[in-house]
Order: structure tokens, then C-alpha cells, then sequence
């Protein structure tokens, strides 16, 4: 980007500074530390200069938004033509409650809606299974069945919101519920957007909600991205999630390897299946976390994009430009929140919208300040959403389009944590692939020897942690935090018991026993399991079919 | 032969955030004990089953998706069916300060709450742990 | 109280085997009275010893296999067996999540270890806890453990049936024959069965059993077994293959001679083992270990007149006197 001449001057009046100006300062006084690094633990230099960035080429690294390889932005125009989705995870107790705080939120200014289902529903459990004791409704809705699912988007009209729904293992049984309430409300399914997470290899990676062994479970991904492909034209198939990577300990660099490991895992087995790259890749979508140290989140997005232009282009030989764009959904930290002095959190909360919007997002949840505590109070999630509105309306994040860019020290951090995730890219690769490094255990233990270090730092002091390890206070116990009704759970265990019995019995039979009799074949389930749940079967019934062909995973790897 | 401490660390209920888990189990470790990880998804009686197994001195059960009011009050209720009583309990995750009390009335004898240095625990247990 | 422990025990109190099981683990004086107790009442278990790399999914295997055998009516002890951390003296013991399934089954006991340092290596501690799991009522017990042919670990004595898992693309066969794990399997399992590269591992393995049956006349020549134990494939003819092995083992009579073998052997470890503790003991607690030490670094002294010396210290101790002479005199 500089010519010869210039950097050879630049390089010498650098020394001349360190040896004069510098040197002068550091002997009268030294600096606070030693080393200074990011969360991440990325070292970070004193001062950036076009040194630093001096193999950068315009036209080839950073090039124009909306074009290859994207590193400014998926968009021509990005916020200036729109701000991103202002979308919050919401669901708790029984669909009605959930559905009243989705209206609240669309009165107050959301864009989309986001899905949280209780835990029962993501592992595949009906709210009356064992299992499910005590977890009815508490983190999230209880969705059992078609009925709950008309419920929950009552007065909402599918073809006006778009929906996110965090489900994985078991994502085909909400999306045909879905497909199916949007049929009844008359809404043409190439008119319905949305996305359904559907990321399985990070649910045995770090979240816990998986439910059937790899190669099984990724069947059923596929066949839906297959489907929605042909029959749901706008929907998100997928939301590739390096999310939980980072809340379970990783570094960015890793986040951002990892999450793109497992793109490249989905995207190989659609081509394994026979579908051509552009056909799909298109509406392949992920997921990031944004903690509080803004610059390197940004070069944290710039990079990812970059990486998976190249990806797509290169290794995957895709020819439309969309197939090509990293366009991803961010949620604030949820590690970063802390339970003490909690309103500090929206502090953090409004550096990570920042950070989200200064490196492009395209949707966005902003955690509410006492999640560390509980689930969030309707104040908090306003405050919340009101967040993110003041960056995009009022900070000037918004008004030009990648606002870093050129500067020294953003751009090193690009090329570094694209470096980062090459070589991670590399490493699974040789390991034959991102399924058989998760089956060694390699993904898992590098993010949790990454947590590791992370706690350490903390209780040796070495990072700061406001409220933490610095600048604590005593405080009286925080009051007035969101309950949900334990009752949920006999109410729902009664009611499915009532549906059971109410049911055209042969029909649902009969429906259940084609979806067993196709899982078993190489064919497309999706049509089945949507005919499934229209004969009411429930979310557990279709998930105990498939566990009965594919079985249970367990998982192999522990620290 | 000196006696080790042995523990338990298990997730009762259906959360799989184990991030806090399994730190604290390889913490331990590395403090001398013997940790015995049961993974997600663990109910009551399978966490008392394994304590009982085990022979622990220790079990630990970490929650972050609010159940910790209806699982650690089970757990305790089977340990004392089993006669483990002098088991020292302790629960941890996303559990608010106003929970504490009717934990601790419960049976739980310790509860760590987000921010708690894992050092404090390992401390806690070795100091309260029962002599075999 | 021992005599209760035993009691107890005997009428299948998991309680009081676990808490015998951790009197072993810190040898504990405690635990002899009680294992003297029970001891008439061990050697009808069957051991099925399972082994085999990090990463061949024995956990997930056993997990499998102990749900096949309970199928059978049959119950069943398991002891999962993990390496503790040489630094820290602590473990990290993960083999229960690959277990979960069994844990609601109340004819099913799962114990964690870990192989500390125990004197006399691992295998001591292992064929106490299978007597205690014995005793305790249980058909058949299964240990599981990481590697073979290392002292620390070896707990091949132990079993009646020792079961090697090898894994597709670990370039696991070649490790196992040069490790001598070959001589050790009576049974072979390839797990992850529908991994590429199944079949060439099947096939190796074969061919080296085949030469190995040429070269030695042999009663019982090991199967080779595919399993995928995640989905529960070939779990059910591995059980068949044990099942033939323990018949051979009954009809050819090997299994009485084999048992004899071990208990001769665990004797002698016992005592070997238990003479080193006392003789240690002494040396350490008088403070005359370090003195010797000291001369072994200056050369004043060599180990081997260090050896001689204490051993003829020992024997013409007043105690030890006795039964030497004794001896020498019958």
C-alpha cells in the first residue's frame, strides 16, 4: 500500500522515536505492564504503523462492500440503506406468555423475532418425560406441539416478521410446525423467512443439546437445507454458531476458525449429497458472539469474511457472489455479564453492540444486564433494546461503512487473526475434517485449555475484571428478578395428556410410521415429519423415532 | 496411602453449558482430588447413584438454567434416603443471592454463585470435607 | 466392625463396597480385616478385561457391552480405571459419562480409579476391587483401562478375558504388535467399525493371528469382532465371542490353571509388595535411607552392597529370625 521509499523513511524516524522520545519516557517511567494483550491473549504492540500493514493490497484484502472478498462488508450500502435486525432471543413459561412479549417487543420496535425454546424441546423431550422435571418452561417456551406452536404466533403474521428459532437436533419437527401454522394463515412458502439454527456439530463441540451420533444428525440437517432449498426459498437453513464456542471459553481467532471448521463440514456434506454449491450456500448463515474488547472484535468479522470468500471461491468453486458472503447474527457476551454491580453490564453490552456494528453485522440480540442473575425482567430487556437503537441511531457507527479500515492496528489484527484461522483450517483438515477432530476431542480441548487460561488470568489478577477482581463492592442482594411459575409444568404434563387423547389416533399412527419407515431410506424427511406433526404427533414422539433408528450420541472427550 | 479427596461434579437436568463444570472438575484435579465427571443431563438418582458408587466425599452440581431451586433439594432428600449425609454438597451457576437461604435450609452445604475464584472453592471443600 | 463391613457387603450393600473400595484405593489397614472376610466368597465373578488406546471408545464399548450382558439377566460390576496426573497427585475421571445409561440400572456398580502410584502397580488394587465387586454379587465385572504391557497399568493378570480395541487410522495394529498386545488379546474388537480403512485393519489383524497360529500350537485362536459401539452394532457378537472364550476356557480346563496362576501371582505381589512397604518404612522413618543415599552419591557405598545389607538386616531381625530358621532347619 506504501511505496518502498516511504516505508524506509517511516522505518527510520520509528527508531529514531524509540530511541529518542520513546526511550526518554520509558526510562523516566516504564509502562503499566510488561505485555499487553487482548482477551484473547493476542500480544498488542505499542504502536501500529504502515509497517505493520505493509504487504496489505487494497483491490485484493479489503476491495469495495458488497464485492469479493467482502472484508468491508456483505452490503453495497450496508447501515445506510438499513440498520441491522434488532432481534431478541425471547420465550419463557407456556406459548401464550412468550407470545405476549413477542407482540410487546414488535410494539417497541424490534424487527424480528428470536425463538427461545425450554430445554425439553431442543433435546427432543415432550414437557412430561422425565427428563424434562423442573425445566418446563424456564429458559425458554414450552413447545410440545402444533397446537402450542399456533399459540405462540397468534396476531403474528408470518409473512410480515421474520423468525429465528434456536433449534438443532431437532430443528426439521419446529420448522415443519412452523410451515405448517404459516399454511393455516393462508402466508405462500416463498414468503416465509427466517432461520432455524440447525448447527448440530457445536451442540457436540460445547452446547450440550445434541441428541443423535454425528453422521446421523448431520443427515437431518441436510435434508432440511435440501428441502428448504427447493419448497422455502427465503429461509436461513442454517446458523453456522461460533457463539457458544466463545461463551465456553475459546479465543476470537478460534471462534471464528471453529464456527467456519463446521461451515465447511455442512457445506461438503450438501455437495456429498449432490446439491450444487449455489444452489444452497446462499442461504447459509452464522452466528457470532461480541465481547467488549472492540477492535479485535472487528477484526475478528473482517477476518471471518474474508476467510469464507476465499473458501467458498476457492475450495468450494463457487461462482455466485452470495455464496461467498459471511452474513452472520450477533449476540453481546453472555460471559462477559457479571453478577456484581450488574448494571455495569450495560456498559459491556453497548461497547459489544458497538463492536457489532462497527464490523457489520447483519442481526443482533443484546443481552439484558442481569442475565447473570436470572432470566431478564421486561426493564432490562427494553434497556436492552434501546442499546442497540442509540448505536445505530444516534452513536455515527452507522453513517459510513467500515469505519476501520486503514487503520494501522485493525487491519494487523485482520491479517493476524486470518492467519490464526488458516492455520487452524489447516490442522483440521489434516486431521481428516472437522467431524473426526471433534470425535478426537481436538475442537473441545483446545477451547477448554483456552477457558483455562482465561480463569487463571482472572485469579492471578492479570486481566481486570471490573467488579471481579477490581473495584468489588459489598451490595445488598439484587431484588426484583424475573420468576418463572414452577406450574408450568403440571399444566403442560395435564394438557398433553388431554391432546393425546384427542387426537385422530390411526392418522397419527400412520403418519409416524412413514416417517419411521423413510428415516430408515436415503430419502428426504422433511415432507414426512411436517405431515407428522400436522397429525399431532409431538416434538418427543418424532424425536424417540429417530432415536430408535440412529441412536444416542454420548459424548467422548473430556479435558 | 494418604486418603484422596473424591468428588463428583455433575449437571443435573437438561443444561449443557458445562464450561464452569469442567473447570472447576480439572481445578480440583489439579488440587489433589479425584474428580469423577457424570456429564450433562444426570438426574437425581443418577447423581445419587454415582455418589454412592464412588464413595465421594464431595458432590458438586452446577445449574445455569434456573432449575437450581427443584434439583439441588432432590438431591439432598436421596443422599439422606441413602444414608450419605455426611457428603458435603455444594451447588453452583447462575443461582441468585435471594436463593441462597432456602438452598442452604435445603441441605446444600455451600453455594458459589458467577464470580466466585475457584480457589475459594477448593479451599471450602478441603476445609469441610468429612474423614473416611 | 469388619466382620459388619463384610456382612454387609455380602448382602449387597453398595455402601459398604464403595466405602471398602476407597480403603483399598488409600491402603488402608482397615480394608485387610474386611477383605479377609469376604475372600472365601470371591472367585465366581468372570473378568472381562477391556484395553486399548486413547480414543478407541472403551468407555463407550463397555457402556454398550454391560447393557448386553444385562440382557442375559446377568449383573454387572464396572471399574473404569484412569491415569492420575504424575504433578498434582489428582485425576480426572471421565469415563461415567460414556456411561449414563446404565446408571438408573441397580444391578449394575460403576467405579471410577485412578492408578495413583500404587507399589506393586495397578493391577494389585484391581484384582482387590474385583474381589470386593465379587462379593458383592455381581456375574460378571468389567475393567476398563488405558494401555497394556506397562507395569503401572497392567491389569491383564487380572482378567479371564482380555478384550484389545483397536480403531481404524490410529496406526493402532502396527503400535499393537509392537507393544506385544497381540499375545495378550483373546479377544480383538475393531471399534468405530464404519470408519474408512476398517476392513485393512481387519484384514492385518487377521493375518498376524494366522502366523501367529502357525508358529505356535494354541487352544484358542482370538476372533476378530467390527463393532460401532455408539449405535450398538456388533456389541451382541462381542458378548458371543467372550461367551466362547470363557466356555473354551471351562472345557479345556485352562481356566482352572489360569486362575491358579494368578492367585500364585498375586500372592507373591502381595507379599513382595507388602515387604517393600514395611522395609521402606523403616529405612525412611529412621532417617537412614538418607543417610545411605548420601554415601550412594559420594560412593562410599554402592546399591548393591545397600541391598545385601538390608536384606540380611532383615531376616536376622528377632521377628524374622525365627521363621528363617525355622525354615532352614525343616
Amino acid at each position: 500500500m506504501f511505496e518502498e521509499k516511504v516505508l524506509k523513511k517511516i522505518k527510520d524516524d520509528k527508531e529514531k522515536w524509540e530511541q529518542g522520545p520513546l526511550g526518554k519516557s520509558l526510562a523516566k517511567s516504564p509502562e503499566a505492564k510488561p505485555v499487553f494483550t487482548t482477551i484473547s491473549g493476542t500480544p498488542v504492540e505499542r504502536l501500529y504503523t504502515p509497517l505493520d500493514v505493509e504487504d496489505l493490497d487494497y483491490e485484493r484484502d479489503l476491495g469495495y462492500p458488497g464485492t469479493f472478498p467482502f472484508t468491508r462488508g456483505v452490503q453495497p450500502t450496508m447501515y445506510r440503506g438499513r440498520y441491522w435486525t434488532m432481534r431478541q432471543y425471547a420465550g419463557f413459561g407456556d406459548a401464550k406468555s412468550t407470545n405476549e412479549r413477542y407482540r410487546y417487543l414488535l410494539e417497541q420496535g424490534q424487527t424480528g423475532l428470536s425463538v427461545a425454546f425450554h430445554l425439553p424441546t431442543q433435546a427432543g423431550y415432550d414437557s412430561d418425560h422425565p427428563l424434562s422435571m423442573g425445566e418446563v418452561g424456564k429458559v425458554g417456551v414450552a413447545i410440545d406441539h402444533i397446537d402450542d406452536m399456533r399459540v405462540l404466533f397468534d396476531r403474528i403474521p408470518l409473512d410480515k416478521v421474520t423468525t429465528s428459532m434456536t433449534m438443532n437436533a431437532p430443528a426439521g419437527v419446529l420448522l415443519a410446525m412452523y410451515l405448517a401454522i404459516a399454511k393455516e394463515q393462508g402466508v405462500d412458502w416463498a414468503k416465509v423467512g427466517g432461520t432455524v439454527q440447525n448447527d448440530v456439530l457445536k451442540e457436540i463441540i460445547c452446547r450440550g443439546q445434541y441428541i443423535y451420533p454425528p453422521r446421523h444428525t448431520m443427515r437431518l440437517t441436510v435434508d432440511l437445507i435440501e428441502f428448504c432449498q427447493k419448497s422455502v426459498p427465503k429461509w436461513n437453513t442454517i446458523s453456522i454458531s461460533g457463539y457458544h464456542i466463545r461463551e465456553a471459553g475459546s479465543t476470537a481467532a478460534q471462534e471464528m476458525a471453529f464456527t467456519l471448521a463446521d461451515g465447511i463440514a455442512y457445506t461438503q456434506a450438501c455437495i456429498e449429497r449432490g446439491m450444487d454449491v449455489d444452489s444452497f450456500a446462499p442461504r447459509l448463515s452464522f452466528f457470532f458472539n461480541a465481547f467488549t474488547n472492540v477492535l479485535e472484535e472487528v477484526a475478528k468479522f473482517r477476518a471471518g469474511r474474508r476467510y469464507w470468500a476465499k473458501v467458498m471461491r476457492e475450495r468450494f468453486k463457487a461462482k455466485d457472489p452470495r455464496s461467498m458472503m459471511l452474513r452472520y447474527h450477533v449476540q453481546t457476551g453472555g460471559v462477559t455479564l457479571t453478577a456484581q454491580q450488574p448494571l455495569n453490564n450495560i456498559v459491556r453490552v453497548a461497547l459489544q453492540t458497538y463492536a457489532t456494528a462497527l464490523g457489520g453485522g447483519q442481526s443482533l440480540h443484546t443481552n439484558s444486564y442481569d442475565e447473570a442473575l436470572c432470566l431478564p425482567t421486561q426493564q432490562a430487556v427494553t434497556v436492552a433494546l434501546r442499546t442497540q437503537q442509540i448505536v445505530a441511531e444516534e452513536s455515527g457507527a452507522t453513517d459510513t461503512i467500515d469505519p476501520l479500515a486503514g487503520s494501522y492496528y485493525v487491519e494487523s489484527m485482520t491479517d493476524r487473526i486470518e492467519a490464526e484461522v488458516d492455520e487452524y483450517i489447516k490442522k483440521i483438515d489434516a486431521m481428516g475434517g472437522t467431524l473426526s477432530a471433534i470425535e478426537q476431542g481436538y475442537i473441545q480441548k483446545e477451547i477448554q485449555n483456552s477457558a483455562y487460561r482465561f480463569q487463571k488470568e482472572i485469579e492471578t489478577e492479570e486481566r481486570v475484571y471490573v467488579g471481579i477482581n477490581k473495584y468489588t463492592m459489598e451490595e445488598p442482594p439484587p431484588t426484583g428478578l424475573l420468576k418463572v411459575d414452577m406450574s408450568v409444568g403440571e399444566k403442560k404434563a395435564a394438557e398433553l395428556k388431554q391432546y393425546r387423547a384427542n387426537r385422530d389416533n390411526a392418522k397419527w399412527k400412520a403418519a409416524l410410521d412413514k416417517l419411521r419407515e423413510i428415516s430408515a431410506t436415503d430419502q428426504n424427511v422433511m415432507p414426512y415429519v411436517i405431515e407428522a406433526v400436522t397429525a399431532k404427533a409431538t416434538v418427543g414422539e418424532i424425536c424417540d423415532v429417530w432415536r430408535n433408528i440412529y441412536g444416542e450420541y454420548r459424548p467422548k472427550e473430556f479435558v | 496411602m494418604a486418603q484422596k479427596i473424591k468428588m463428583i461434579m455433575a449437571k443435573p437436568g437438561l443444561d449443557g453449558h458445562d464450561r464452569g463444570a469442567k473447570l472447576l472438575a480439572r481445578v480440583c484435579a489439579e488440587a489433589g482430588m479425584e474428580v469423577v465427571y457424570t456429564g450433562l443431563r444426570q438426574t437425581p438418582e443418577m447423581i445419587v447413584a454415582a455418589a454412592e458408587q464412588e464413595d465421594a466425599d464431595v458432590v458438586g452440581l452446577s445449574s445455569l438454567s434456573g432449575v437450581h431451586n427443584y434439583f439441588f433439594p432432590k438431591v439432598v432428600e436421596l443422599m439422606k434416603q441413602k444414608g450419605l449425609e455426611d457428603v458435603l454438597l455444594v451447588g453452583g451457576g447462575i443461582i441468585p443471592e435471594e436463593d441462597y437461604d432456602f438452598l442452604k435450609k435445603s441441605g446444600m452445604n455451600a453455594i458459589f454463585g458467577p464470580g466466585t475464584p475457584t480457589g475459594a472453592i477448593v479451599d471450602f471443600i478441603k476445609e469441610n470435607v468429612r474423614k473416611r | 466392625m469388619a466382620h459388619d463391613f463384610a456382612a454387609q457387603i455380602l448382602e449387597g450393600s453398595n455402601r459398604a463396597a464403595a466405602r471398602l473400595i476407597s480403603w483399598l484405593e488409600d491402603e488402608d489397614e482397615r480394608a485387610y480385616e474386611c477383605m479377609k472376610e469376604i475372600y472365601p466368597h470371591t472367585g465366581r465373578a468372570f473378568v472381562v478385561g477391556i484395553t486399548g488406546s486413547p480414543g478407541a471408545g472403551k468407555s463407550t464399548l463397555t457402556n454398550a457391552l454391560a447393557r448386553e450382558i444385562r440382557q442375559s439377566g446377568l449383573k454387572v460390576g464396572i471399574l473404569a480405571v484412569d491415569p492420575s496426573s504424575p504433578f498434582t497427585g489428582g485425576a480426572l475421571l471421565g469415563d461415567r459419562v460414556r456411561m449414563s445409561d446404565l446408571a438408573d440400572d441397580p444391578d449394575i456398580y460403576i467405579r471410577s480409579m485412578a492408578t495413583r502410584g500404587f507399589l506393586g502397580g495397578m493391577a494389585k488394587a484391581a484384582s482387590d476391587v474385583v474381589k470386593v465387586l465379587d462379593a458383592l454379587g455381581k456375574d460378571v465385572i468389567v475393567i476398563e483401562t488405558v494401555g497394556v504391557g506397562q507395569d503401572e497399568v497392567d491389569i491383564v493378570g487380572v482378567a479371564d478375558t482380555t478384550c484389545v480395541v483397536l480403531v481404524p487410522g490410529l496406526g493402532d495394529a502396527i503400535q499393537s504388535m509392537k507393544a506385544g498386545i497381540m499375545e495378550i488379546a483373546d479377544v480383538f474388537v475393531i471399534n468405530k467399525a464404519d470408519r474408512p480403512g476398517a476392513d485393512m485393519l481387519c484384514a492385518e489383524v487377521s493375518a498376524r493371528i494366522e502366523m501367529d497360529a502357525h508358529l505356535r500350537e494354541r487352544g484358542w485362536v482370538a476372533p476378530v469382532n467390527k463393532s460401532v459401539a455408539v449405535e450398538g452394532v456388533g456389541v451382541h457378537e462381542l458378548w458371543l465371542s467372550i461367551e466362547a472364550h470363557r466356555k473354551y476356557l471351562f472345557d479345556s480346563g485352562r481356566f482352572y490353571e489360569s486362575r491358579r496362576e494368578k492367585i500364585a501371582k498375586e500372592a507373591l505381589r502381595m507379599i513382595h509388595g507388602e515387604l517393600f512397604r514395611v522395609v521402606r518404612e523403616q529405612l525412611e522413618q529412621s532417617g537412614r535411607l538418607d543417610a545411605a543415599v548420601e554415601k550412594l552419591m559420594n560412593k562410599k557405598l554402592d546399591p548393591y552392597t545397600l541391598m545385601r545389607d538390608t536384606l540380611t538386616e532383615w531376616l536376622s531381625s528377632s521377628q524374622c529370625k525365627r521363621r528363617h530358621d525355622e525354615d532352614t532347619k525343616g
